[in-house]
């Protein structure tokens, strides 16, 4: 029973070509989510080579322990099981972080225990399965730390503006040099018992980090953020899978990390910012220098639930833009509900999508698909960009910033640069929104002060009903 | 298995990855991303193995933990795709359009 656990592993010949199974398994059933009517069969092929993988592991020579492997089984099922029925559709992004941050302190933990195996084994441990392990490690403590307070961001419970401490950058900067310099000292000891009081403090060191490095990025750059953990809770499996000689590890974690690279590339550059900007800006801290800051009063016009409903009842083609804002008043059905009163009156409506709309990638997508909207009506922007001149009404809710005009006309602003939903392009645009206040951007939206613009002051579940009881009164 | 090709099949899989993943339209990229999510969860075979051969009392605490974790995040993972890819699926009074998508 003592023996490494790098030698155990896959061991026979059958037990690897189960593993090669459950990953094929894994990458068919990913590529069958490329499309909306196959995804929901990719997702349980997926599940099915998970099912494989864990049933091998548990079939390999020499594992026991039967008591606890089950204590741990049920209660992870259970929890797991009961979290995801529970959860409401608007609070997915805070749910997908959740579930990262256990997997990132699973990794962590299991490095720290093979770590301690290895020690009691004599203490030698070769640099091909310590220096993984140490990896594994750093990563799965940055991921969990950094996931959860994102799901505390998310969540409400920690703020979602930056928060900021004096000499934050540097202090960053001198843990994860104190974190190398440590791992380099344990990687020097690898044949002589290296120290797990050390050990011990890099793990720590590690989850300092991952508060730290989340807590200054604004809410609006979670799905920066949760596409970048992803990643690394990907990255940090495939490493502790080359500690533990375990294929299926290797390929599952190395694939989840390419999905999280891929989407932290593209939100950010759906925002016209580096990956960089994002993690060390600290956007939306301040109002951006008063350039468009409070003070001046520009006027506005304001209408309320009747006229919006005339304008919307006469025009032929219309579009929706939803935002965060839509999420949270929880206004999706209501919105679709609003929508459906417009078609029978043989308007034809559309939704814009942004792809950063929301708290994570395809956020939006997904709240629509709840309230039953077929997913052919949801554009992305470079589609419906070009329709915008001939659109009647465009209905923002609860979006800002990704339709603020300045990021195309001002070059001083913040979001210079970032690709917009170009409402302003529309014949009309009413804006549903509760007041004034700015985006997470922090600058205020000249959108609001076009001539052609109305703004409906209103929460945007309400305003949405008021419009469709308005509409059936017309 | 020697190190290099451990390195091998990484970045094989790296490149499959991007493939695969670059064809996901941005509708789907919750899911996407939830499902990704449950499949990095099989870090639960690695405490499976941990705590099946140890005979250490912290290492079976510290192991039990992290199967409890790799367990949620992979029955959450899957379950609350499904849900959310439950909502993609075509309801049936639209067949039409069904028909029409799937002939193209």
């Amino acid at each position: 029973m003592s023996l490494p656990l790098a030698a155990l592993s896959p061991s026979s010949d059958v037990v690897k070509a189960l593993y090669i199974v459950a990953f094929s398994l894994f990458i068919y059933g990913i590529r069958q989510g490329t499309h909306p009517t196959t995804a929901k069969q990719g997702n349980l092929i997926a599940a099915g080579g998970m099912a494989v993988a864990v049933a091998t592991t548990l079939a390999l020579q020499g594992i026991g322990n039967w008591g606890l492997i089950a204590v741990g089984l049920a209660v992870g099922a259970t929890v797991g099981a009961v979290a995801s029925k529970r959860v409401q559709m608007t609070a997915m992004p805070q749910m997908v972080a959740l579930y990262n941050g256990v997997g990132g302190g699973a990794v962590a933990l299991i490095a720290w225990s093979e770590f301690r195996h290895d020690l009691a084994l004599g203490g030698s441990i070769p640099l091909d399965v310590f220096i993984p392990t140490l990896l594994s490690m750093v990563i799965g403590s940055i991921s969990f730390w950094g996931s959860n307070i994102a799901f505390g961001k998310l969540q409400g419970i920690v703020s979602g503006q930056p928060v900021k401490l004096p000499g934050q950058q540097v202090l960053n900067a001198l843990l994860l040099v104190g974190i190398v310099a440590a791992c380099i000292v344990l990687g020097i000891d690898h044949d002589s018992s290296p120290s797990q009081a050390l050990f011990i403090a890099v793990l720590i060191a590690a989850a300092l980090l991952g508060n730290l490095f989340v807590l200054p990025i604004g809410g609006a750059d979670m799905p920066v953020v949760i596409s970048l953990l992803n990643a690394f809770t990907g990255l940090s499996a495939a490493s502790a899978g080359i500690a533990l000689d375990n294929v299926a590890l290797i390929v599952a974690g190395t694939l989840v990390g390419s999905s999280g690279t891929i989407l932290t590339l593209e939100m950010a550059t759906a925002m016209n910012r580096s990956v960089a900007n994002v993690l060390f800006a600290g956007f939306g801290a301040l109002p951006a220098g008063g350039a468009a800051g409070g003070g001046e009063e520009r006027p506005v016009t304001s209408i309320g639930a009747q006229d919006a409903a005339i304008k919307l009842a006469y025009a032929d083609s219309v579009v929706i833009v939803p935002g965060y804002g839509m999420a949270v008043a929880q206004a999706q059905h209501a919105v679709k509900e609003l929508a459906t009163a417009l078609e029978k009156r043989g308007v034809e409506v559309n939704y814009a999508i942004h792809p950063v709309a929301g708290r994570m990638p395809g956020h939006m997508n997904v709240l629509l698909a709840e309230a039953d909207v077929p997913y052919e009506k949801l554009r992305e922007m470079e589609d419906i960009n070009p329709e915008m001149p001939q659109t009647d009404v465009a209905v923002v809710i609860g979006a800002n910033d990704v339709t603020n005009p300045a990021a195309k006309n001002d070059a001083s602003s913040p979001i210079a640069g970032m690709p917009i939903i170009e409402v302003s392009e529309a014949h009309q645009v009413i804006v549903i929104k509760r007041s004034l206040s700015p985006g997470f951007a922090g600058i205020d939206n000249d959108l609001f002060y076009e001539p052609n613009t109305s703004m409906l002051f209103a929460d945007a579940k309400q305003a949405a009903a008021d419009i469709a009881g308005e509409l059936a009164d017309l | 298995m020697d190190l290099l090709t451990k390195i091998t099949i990484l970045v094989l899989a790296a490149f499959v990855g991007f493939e695969v993943i670059s064809k996901v339209p941005t509708t789907l990229h919750t899911p996407l991303m939830s499902q990704t999510n449950a499949i990095h969860g099989i870090v639960l075979l690695g405490g499976l193995i941990v705590v099946g051969l140890s005979n250490d009392v912290l290492d079976e605490v510290i192991g039990t933990i992290a199967i409890a974790f790799g367990t949620i995040n992979v029955v959450g993972g899957f379950m609350v795709t499904d849900r959310m890819l439950g909502m993609f699926v075509r309801k049936p009074p639209k067949k039409d359009a069904a028909e029409k998508d799937s002939g193209s």
